[in-house]
């Protein structure tokens, strides 16, 4: 019975999704990528005092290197199609974070060229309140982000084309 | 006085029909004038009194009254340390004025702007396009009866709670 451990403590034993699932989760590759006010938040969460580093968490200069956008500022309504080439253009499995008011809802700019939360158009995974939320809430988020990839299941088998990523619902 | 302002005079013996007001506020001076002649006017505030800077064209919508808008040019010149502030009477029926880039080239993406926001016609501008809005863009935003939340949208009518 069990499992022959010959090499000692040397390996150790886990489901293949619980890997992938803990490296994604461990190299979250944002892309560099600001709008607004919140954009210098993020900036500021990723210099050396709060240091996004640490999390594995490294900005990307292209979207094809990125599996994470932080949708960081008001979008409005003529930058839209940009955000979404952007989105398009970065590799599966991607994620999405709206940081601060604005991208939630639109925040206080309720008018005609500003669209009323980034949700309407991209599938959002976390959404971060705050105007603008502060490196420490941005922080949480990204780890909530972190959170929602380890539930992930099928991760590895989805890759490499059997069967669907299931997401489980928020608890 | 705005009387005794320099401009003012020379501008009064020169386009004396042209002028509708005089008005002095906190020692700004501004010119209200008919659109007709405005492309003559500016070229007499530039090659005869220096004011060599166009600062800004704008436009305002006083909606509800007649004429609709007026177009306001700020302008400064630049030897003289001096601005001056004159206004074109633009109506809601025939809404366009003819362009100042001639006059001031700088005038070309300011004039751009009034028309994408509110609707004003340059004539004879090289380039008149949107240069905010999306090409696409239904209606001219600034103007007072356009919708604040877009005419796609329910109106804000306050809070609910």
């Amino acid at each position: 019975m069990g499992v022959d451990n010959p090499l000692g403590d040397n390996i150790i034993t886990a489901s293949l999704d619980s890997l992938v699932n803990w490296s994604r989760k461990s190299s979250i590759w944002p892309m560099t990528f600001g709008l607004a006010c919140c954009a210098i938040e993020m900036m500021a969460t990723g210099a050396s005092h709060n240091d996004l580093d640490r999390f594995g968490i490294i900005f990307r200069a292209s979207p094809r290197q990125a599996d994470c956008i932080i949708i960081a500022g008001t979008v409005t309504k003529k930058m839209l199609p940009v955000i979404k080439t952007v989105y398009e253009q970065m590799p599966e499995p991607k994620w999405v974070v709206a940081m601060g008011a604005c991208a939630c809802s639109g925040g206080i700019f309720d008018t005609y060229s500003v669209v009323q939360g980034i949700d309407e158009a991209l599938p959002v995974d976390v959404y971060i309140p705050g105007c603008p939320p502060r490196p420490e809430a941005l922080l949480f988020g990204l780890m909530k982000l972190q959170d929602k990839i380890m539930s992930e299941r099928n991760s590895f088998g989805s890759t490499i084309g059997l069967g669907e990523r299931y997401i489980p619902e928020a608890a | 006085m705005a009387e005794n302002n320099r401009a003012v005079i020379k501008l009064k013996e020169r386009f004396a029909a042209d002028i509708v007001e005089v008005k002095e506020f906190r020692g700004e001076v501004t010119v209200t004038v008919k659109k007709e002649n405005i492309v003559e006017i500016c070229n007499f505030l530039k090659t005869t009194l220096a004011y060599n800077l166009l600062t800004d064209v704008t436009a305002v919508d006083y909606l509800g009254q007649e004429p609709r808008f007026l177009v306001v040019y700020n302008i400064y010149s630049i030897p003289n340390k001096d601005r001056l502030r004159v206004k074109a009477q633009v109506s809601e029926s025939d809404c366009s004025i003819d362009t100042v880039t001639k006059v001031w080239s700088t005038a070309d993406w300011l004039e751009r702007e009034v028309f994408d926001l509110f609707g004003i016609t340059f004539n004879n501008h090289p380039d008149l396009r949107r240069i905010l809005m999306t090409d696409d863009w239904v209606g001219h935003p600034l103007r007072k009866d356009y919708p604040l939340q877009g005419p796609d949208r329910e109106p804000y009518k306050g809070r609910l709670s």
